[in-house]
């Protein structure tokens, strides 16, 4: 089905998104930081890009900036994984250019219900 | 196996089981010595070990188990009995012994093996063993068969230091 | 879909403790006036992500404690709150108490909340204070974030009509509308009409391919719940134009109404507030039913798998499959051989066998490899330990670590911290004077506690050294003489009294300190450090301070040994402990007083022993020319060993002697040969007591005589 570029410092918030993602048959290429989602981000393209915001080394709102210079992923849609229920950081995202957000704590189904908002 | 035993078994109630324990026993200096057929993890055969600097007499090396390091121990030794000779009958029983502080394996030295008797906890006796030195490595005597075996309390025998 | 949680907690556990412990080395790092930034982010992620964790695998109590310790970070990150002592004692504690809460739950026990309600409302003061109104009280942990809020269970009666107008970059943020509205159509069952609008459309040439310039009206028919609407337009609502209107009756008149129902995110919230409250009430309602449904669940699990899993990094993981490949080489290059073989192959054969060799040797020692970690997972508790200590006692003390990426067994490391502890709570407490005591001795006020950490003869040494006031001879002498340990006749060495700190049921402290004398004594560290195997030695100059040195075998791995025999026996010796080895030279030898023989060795004399002699091995009487002295090295003192022969050198597995039998002097473990016989291994260290010929020992024995 889709491939989706999961990016989040958290193992444990890694391995359940993976699971999740790839028990509803996607293709899930892992990242534990905006470093190491940029790079795998340059060798391909994707159809989805979930990324945490709170991350060492490059946080997801600079991932985000990032991504969008990059033709490949003008349009992609960038779902930010976020904690912050007050407004601010959702704008900084959006400003970045992120299509949307998904409010932890998420369960699984929460998760590919609202992935499917941005897929096909 | 003695087979009437087993027969016997095979007609006794679950009550009487419980009751009863496993003796695999061997000969040494005549006597019959009963161990815990539950301790016993294998029979091997004599082989040389490595000797260990400054240990007691009685310990007559290590060897390799599987890849780990087991004392061997000279029952006679143990028991200061006269030195045998080992033979080809010399078999080395290889135990695993519980006791406080968890478990340990240990290979003993017999002159040979002799059989597997079902024994009725209750004819365990422990009088008749008196103030022999040797008194705490032994849990109890049995007749079976009419001649007499000599349980051994295990967990004594792993107490090296 | 349904997915079982559970299956990542594991890592959730270890991951969440591990963000606990940076938090902690982050505080204690933190310069209160002049916080580093990336310091401060690093301890907000990590609470950042252990509230995210908590919350997602259903551990409210812990999500919502982490909140505020979130939020207070989070002021102080974003520079809307400035860092002060007691900000940081209390984030401190917290990291404590948000061990404990996962400590608890992972054992499977119902967490005790005292503690985190009380720190809670700590926090919860501090937000209140000055800094702006928080919102986070109501906020607290909420798992539903943004929709609570704008909780509106409208169901339109008739439908819904949908103004829509993208602003022309909305493209750009990876919002499709053609995907919006095939939701749409999902939800309402395709009972809709769309009408585009072209108003925008500028002339072909002025046109940017990447812009958005149509314009939509949706007539929904259907009754649906007006918050599934809300949903699919929540992440344009800033980038569009969004209005939705209730189809009243007359569906054609709800344009007019477009205003007054206005979705916007700062819609006042005042009279849905009441409605979160109440549905978390009834959530904990529910969550404590569960609990109490099914306490015996609960309590069957209560000791953690502690150390049923280890973290490996990926390198290892790498080289090991690497060289399991290789393996498989080696393995298919010879059974190749095998299948039509001759003895003009030989040589091949050899060749594939010494490859064969190598490979196994390599996966060995990479496996090995696996379970040493770097001691500064031991070493990352100190400073927090040294810091609390040294407050309560209001002494001033700097731990200095070095050392600290020697690797050591993960066993050895789980078992080595408590006693560490009590050595060096101990050093602050009895060593470290007050500061103004150390002012006038001439010190300076804050004292020093250094942590060290090498590899020596196969050895793991820790060094714990202080500059205090070193161990009280006297005292220590009195004391032994008033617990019957010794006779006041006794007359001792100073090894000899240092080394009575170590007995059973010995306390130097005048009054039972709060710190150290909690009825554990140093006989406990002993006799702990022992059960691994390994030895602890104090010394001590009385004004300069005591070091304790706690050496540790590397009990699981492989060491490089020279093989030699001494009569029939082999022995395995460190190569590491070894200077040299030579032919032995009876001209080289003297004899000291009569019996402890002395090599002259260039131009240092080095004492002599005889394996044969330690180890009551029978040889038979050779020429003394034959025989090979190795020196060895132990604790920077040389000795001189005399064996039969040098045998070759390979790389031994160390095997524990004790585990099944005692620890024997003088050695220090055992291996199994290629035979599969098995050698002993010559415990260097322990070589000088056993003889008594160490020059230490000489020098002392005088000393007492």
């Amino acid at each position: 089905m889709a491939k989706i570029l999961a990016v989040d410092d958290s193992a444990s918030m890694r391995q359940m998104v993976c699971f999740t993602l790839k028990g509803a048959g996607h293709d899930v290429i892992e990242a534990s930081d905006g470093v190491e989602a940029l790079k795998l981000a340059q060798g391909q393209s994707v159809d989805l890009v979930l990324s945490d915001v709170n991350m060492p080394n490059m946080d997801g709102i600079t991932l985000c900036k990032n991504l969008r210079q990059l033709a490949t992923y003008k349009f992609t849609p960038i779902l930010m994984l976020t904690t912050e229920s007050t407004g601010d950081k959702k704008m900084e995202g959006k400003s970045a250019g992120a299509t949307g957000w998904i409010v932890k704590p998420f369960n699984p189904d929460q998760l590919l219900t609202t992935i499917k908002k941005v897929l096909g | 196996m003695n087979t009437v035993e087993d027969l016997d078994m095979d007609e006794t109630i679950d009550a009487d089981q419980l009751t009863t324990e496993q003796y695999l026993t061997f000969f040494m200096e005549g006597e019959e010595y009963g161990v815990d057929i539950l301790a016993v993890q294998e029979i091997r055969g004599w082989e040389s070990a490595t000797p260990v600097p400054n240990s007691s007499s009685y310990i007559k090396g290590v060897i390799n188990l599987r890849g780990t390091i087991v004392p061997i121990m000279d029952l006679r030794g143990r028991f200061d009995l006269s030195k045998p000779e080992y033979g080809p009958e010399t078999v080395v029983i290889v135990l695993k012994i519980e006791f406080d502080k968890g478990s340990r394996i240990m290979g003993v030295i017999v002159d040979a093996i002799s059989d597997v008797y079902d024994v009725p906890i209750n004819d365990i006796k422990q009088t008749g063993i008196g103030e022999n030195k040797n008194a705490r490595f032994i849990k109890g005597l049995v007749t079976v068969n009419k001649s007499m075996v000599i349980l051994l309390k295990l967990e004594q025998f792993v107490i090296f230091d | 879909m349904s997915i079982d949680l559970s299956q990542f907690h594991q890592v959730f556990y270890e991951e969440s403790y591990e963000g606990l412990d940076a938090m902690e080395q982050g505080l204690l790092e933190m310069d209160i006036e002049a916080p580093d930034d990336e310091v401060i982010n690093t301890i907000f992620r990590a609470a950042h992500s252990i509230k995210g964790g908590s919350g997602t695998f259903g551990f409210n109590q812990v999500a919502e404690f982490t909140h505020v310790v979130e939020t207070l970070l989070d002021e102080v990150r974003s520079g809307h709150r400035a860092m002060n002592q007691s900000i940081m004692d209390l984030l401190l504690i917290s990291v404590d108490c948000m061990r404990s809460l996962l400590e608890e739950l992972q054992a499977g026990d119902d967490p005790d909340l005292s503690q985190a309600k009380d720190l809670k409302s700590q926090f919860e003061s501090i937000l209140n204070s000055d800094s702006e109104p928080a919102e986070s009280a109501s906020d607290g942990g909420d798992n539903s974030g943004g929709d609570a809020v704008e909780d509106n269970n409208d169901t339109g009666g008739k439908g819904y009509h949908v103004h829509f107008v993208p602003e022309v970059t909305l493209l750009q943020t990876g919002n499709e509308p053609t995907r919006m509205f095939r939701q749409l159509a999902e939800i309402c069952d395709n009972q809709m009409e769309v009408v585009c609008s072209f108003d925008r459309m500028p002339s072909l040439t002025g046109m940017n391919p990447e812009h958005c310039y149509l314009s939509w009206d949706i007539k929904i028919t259907k009754a649906i719940d007006r918050h599934e609407i809300d949903e699919i337009f929540e992440w344009v609502i800033d980038d569009a134009e969004v209005i939705i209107t209730e189809l009243s009756g007359d569906a054609d008149s709800a344009v007019n109404s477009i205003e007054a129902k206005s979705i916007d995110s700062s819609t006042p919230q005042v009279e849905t507030v009441v409605e979160p409250v109440e549905q978390k009430e009834i959530a904990s309602i529910v969550e404590q039913k569960e609990t109490a449904k099914d306490p015996v669940k609960v309590k069957t699990k209560s000791s953690p798998p502690e150390s049923s899993s280890i973290r490996v990094s990926i390198d290892k993981v790498d080289s090991l499959i690497n060289m399991v490949g290789e393996l498989v080489i080696t393995q298919s290059m010879l059974g190749q051989l095998g299948q039509n073989f001759d003895i003009s192959r030989v040589q091949r054969l050899q060749e594939g066998l010494a490859q064969l060799e190598h490979n196994t040797r390599e996966l060995q020692e990479s496996v090995m490899k696996i379970r040493m970690m770097p001691i500064s997972f031991v070493f990352s508790r100190f400073p927090r330990l040294v810091r609390d200590v040294s407050r309560t006692l209001n002494k001033k003390i700097d731990l200095v670590l070095s050392g600290e990426n020697t690797e050591l067994d993960k066993t050895v490391m789980e078992k080595i911290g408590d006693p560490m502890v009590h050595l060096i709570r101990n050093s602050i407490d009895h060593g470290i004077e007050m500061p103004d005591v150390r002012a006038s001795a001439g010190k300076s006020e804050t004292g020093t506690v250094e942590l060290n950490a090498f590899h020596q003869s196969g050895n793991i040494v820790i060094e714990i050294k202080d500059d205090g006031a070193g161990l009280n001879k006297e005292r220590i002498h009195q004391k032994a003489i008033e617990n019957g340990l010794i006779d006041e006749s006794t007359i001792l060495s100073d090894e000899k009294i240092f080394d009575l700190i170590f007995q059973p049921g010995f306390s130097t402290a005048d009054a039972v300190s709060d710190l150290s004398g909690r009825g554990v004594g140093m006989d406990v560290v002993k006799r702990n450090i022992a059960s691994l195997n390994g030895s602890i030695e104090v010394s001590s100059e009385t004004g300069m301070g005591s070091r304790f040195v706690i050496r540790l075998p590397l009990t699981l791995a492989i060491l490089d040994g020279q093989l030699v025999r001494v009569g029939e026996e082999i022995f395995i010796f460190p190569l590491v402990s070894i200077v040299e080895s030579i032919q032995m030279d009876d001209t080289a030898i003297n004899k000291v007083g009569g019996h402890s023989d002395v090599l002259q060795l260039r131009d240092e004399y080095v004492p002599v022993v005889k394996l044969n002699e330690l180890f009551s091995v029978n040889i038979e009487e050779t020429a003394v020319d034959e025989k090979i002295i190795v020196v060895v090295e132990t604790e920077g003192e040389k000795m001189g060993v005399v064996v039969d022969e040098l045998l070759g050198q390979q790389q031994v597995v160390i095997k524990s002697l004790e585990e099944n039998f005692k620890k024997v002097e003088g050695i220090s473990g055992a291996t199994i040969l290629g035979d599969g016989t098995v050698a002993l291994i010559v415990d260097v260290s322990g070589l000088p007591k056993m003889s008594g010929t160490s020059v230490k020992q000489i020098e002392s024995a005088h000393k007492a005589a």
